[in-house]
């Protein structure tokens, strides 16, 4: 799941200020059944999440397997020299920087925008019905957007080559070694997949909101551009800013499957398509370089981190309950 | 004047008409209904329309479309793209079952051992739930990365090459346990807990008998996001799965996007067509997109049948409890 739910929220402590506290081994005692139940649980996340926390320490190790993992000789920071001596190192980030704030900014305007234009529709089986076709671009996985992708754009046989661009009397162009073209074709791409998500989502606290306050405001002789102005939008701003935030959190995460999948992942396109996450899969299972790719992994990791912590410090301020922790 | 009723909110139900709701003083002038009607049928067109293209391609002749590339009008209709994969319908099978399989025992198990972590967290008066609650949330903040996480996978545990690889790794999504904690702390009266303690019930009895069929509305929603999590997999294959092993749909979609050539690898195929003295001529294009299609087809199936629960669920976790 990309999107996350602003209203989980984790700041719920009920207790009722225990002035006892009882020793761990009692509480174990008395709620044994509990630490079963949760045992499956555990041991996943210990293997599939803790463990690789620690083992982001190979980024400061020459991995080499006669020696074994932990047998490797440490190196420092020589790894993280490496990696920021290349070019590609500042092209991956500035990508995945820039890629993600185009997404997080339009995501935003657009989805906004679309929820109010629904909530003003006074057909309501229409309404629904557009809301169903928008979500469908969702349940397709990256795969197959690239095949959808594939059949606009392929060189030879894309509609856009055979039939758009002769219609227009224009040249086919080269779509996969042109590496110009993908900034506009990866944001719309992501965009059409995402949108009908988050757009039910600002549509749940569209419709959250008392009606009392339109009625107010026609009586007022407020346009209804005012009332989007002055009422729909403050009042969903908490959620707007939730969501904002966490997906700032994240903007050192990029969408694998978009980069990886819809570009066909072609080398020529590399400078405007490569972003971190396809960087660290390439060197690492394609080229076999693990001390580049653990650092570059190591710095998103950390960096994301921060960042992460950073968001949750403001959305706290902003409003307690939809703070993370 | 018809037969009319009017719902509290103003629905006006004449028979034979399409729910509308009758003009109000703040609702938006004829010509803007009729602009936003005539955008989302645009927009809503654009999200069916690539569809489209694939099912149409597939289903078009090759010839026509090396010659006009791939087209919404194809020159000529033809079917043998699929009975080209039903002749070699093995290696689709075989990644059909893996699909299948992963996305049933992943989802089961998943809810299960989610929801098995959620009901002790959720439980007030258990002195550790922060610390577990805790333990679960800070997976969500920072993680390893790819590289440690697949050297865990590969000479830590060896899964590399197994089903059990396909599944372990989404089983537990910490976002989903807390949307079921939460659920499980805000919807269940603690009295009912309490007087199932009194009548004797012991924890497990409770979480059964009690707590998992009154979580059913949120158990749904979570089971469905895994089921699609599950199916539209092709990471974990990319990954930890070779060429020549257990590859579910996904990922032969991905390879058959690549080269074609991949689905063909059965002998037996080649053998059947070149027993009929048939040239081996494939035919690529059309073959590619059929590949598609039968990749789209079930999850075009489950969207259309659960699509509704799937925005009834977001909003119902969009509005606090």
């Amino acid at each position: 799941m990309s999107a996350s739910n602003p209203s989980v929220s984790l700041s719920k402590a009920n207790n009722a200020g225990r002035t006892i506290k009882p020793s761990i081994w009692r509480v174990m005692r008395k709620y044994w059944v509990f630490y079963v139940m949760m045992l499956p649980a555990i041991v996943v996340l210990v293997i599939n999440n803790y463990i690789p926390m620690f083992g982001t320490l190979i980024a400061f190790k020459d991995v080499n397997y006669q020696k074994g993992i932990w047998g490797s000789d440490w190196v420092g920071f020589s790894n993280f020299k490496y990696l920021f001596s290349t070019e590609t190192a500042w092209i991956i980030t500035r990508n995945t920087l820039l890629y993600n704030t185009a997404f997080i900014v339009l995501t935003l305007v657009i989805s906004v925008a679309f929820a109010i234009m629904f909530n003003e529709m006074r057909n309501r089986l229409l309404s629904k019905f557009h809301q169903s076709a928008m979500f469908l671009p969702y349940f397709l996985s990256w795969v197959v957007v690239s095949y959808l992708v594939y059949g606009f754009l392929s060189n030879e046989h894309g509609f856009i080559n055979q039939t758009v661009l002769p219609f227009l009397g224009l040249k086919p162009i080269e779509w996969y070694s042109q590496s110009q073209y993908w900034p506009i074709i990866l944001v719309v791409v992501k965009i059409w997949k995402e949108i009908g998500y988050t757009t039910v989502i600002y549509m749940a606290a569209i419709i959250g909101i008392d009606h009392e306050y339109y009625e107010a405001a026609l009586i007022d002789g407020a346009s209804k551009w005012q009332q989007i102005r002055k009422i729909t939008i403050p009042l969903i701003s908490p959620v707007i800013i939730v969501m904002t935030l966490l997906q700032i959190g994240r903007i050192f995460n990029a969408d694998f499957g978009l980069f990886f999948q819809v570009t066909r992942n072609a080398g020529a396109l590399y400078s405007t398509t490569q972003v971190i996450d396809t960087y660290v899969y390439q060197t690492f299972l394609a080229i076999g370089d693990i001390g580049m790719s653990s650092a570059a992994g190591l710095v998103q990791s950390v960096v994301g981190f921060t960042l992460i912590y950073l968001s949750n410090l403001a959305v706290r301020r902003i409003s307690k309950d939809d703070a993370l922790f | 004047m018809s037969v009319t009723t009017e719902t509290a909110d103003g629905l006006i139900l004449r028979p034979g008409k399409v729910l509308k709701r009758q003009k109000k003083p703040n609702d938006i002038s004829g010509i803007s209904n009729l602009l936003i009607n005539i955008f989302f049928w645009i927009y809503s067109a654009l999200c069916i329309i690539p569809l489209l293209l694939v099912i149409i391609v597939s289903f078009s002749n090759e010839d026509a479309v090396l010659r006009n590339g791939y087209s919404f009008f194809p020159k000529q209709w033809d079917t043998s793209s699929y009975e080209f994969l039903l002749k070699d319908y093995k290696q689709i099978l075989d990644a059909a079952a893996v699909s299948l399989f992963v996305t049933v025992a992943g989802t089961i198990l998943s809810l299960l051992i989610m929801a098995l972590y959620a009901y002790p967290i959720s439980r007030s008066d258990f002195p550790h739930k922060n610390f577990f609650a805790f333990f679960m949330f800070f997976t969500m903040l920072f993680n390893g990365g790819l590289v440690p996480w697949y050297l865990v996978y590969t000479r830590m545990v060896h899964l590399k090459d197994t089903l059990w690889i396909l599944i372990m790794p989404l089983l537990v999504s910490a976002f989903f346990v807390m949307l079921l904690r939460t659920f499980f702390a805000n919807t269940i009266p603690p009295a009912l807990i309490e007087s199932a303690k009194i009548d004797g019930a012991s924890e497990l009895r409770i979480f059964i008998r009690i707590i998992l069929p009154l979580s059913l509305p949120v158990l749904a929603t979570v089971g469905l996001f895994q089921t699609l999590a599950y199916w539209n997999d092709w990471y974990l294959s990319l990954i930890f799965i070779s060429p020549d092993g257990h590859v579910n749909l996904q990922y032969l979609m991905y390879k058959t996007m690549l080269n074609v050539q991949f689905l063909t690898a059965s002998p037996q195929a080649m053998a059947a067509l070149a027993a009929q003295g048939v040239e081996i001529k494939l035919p690529t294009e059309t073959v590619r997109m059929a590949m598609a299609v039968i990749g789209i087809g079930p999850i075009v199936f489950v969207y259309s049948f659960f699509q509704k629960y799937f925005i009834q669920g977001l909003t119902v976790g969009a509005v606090k409890g």
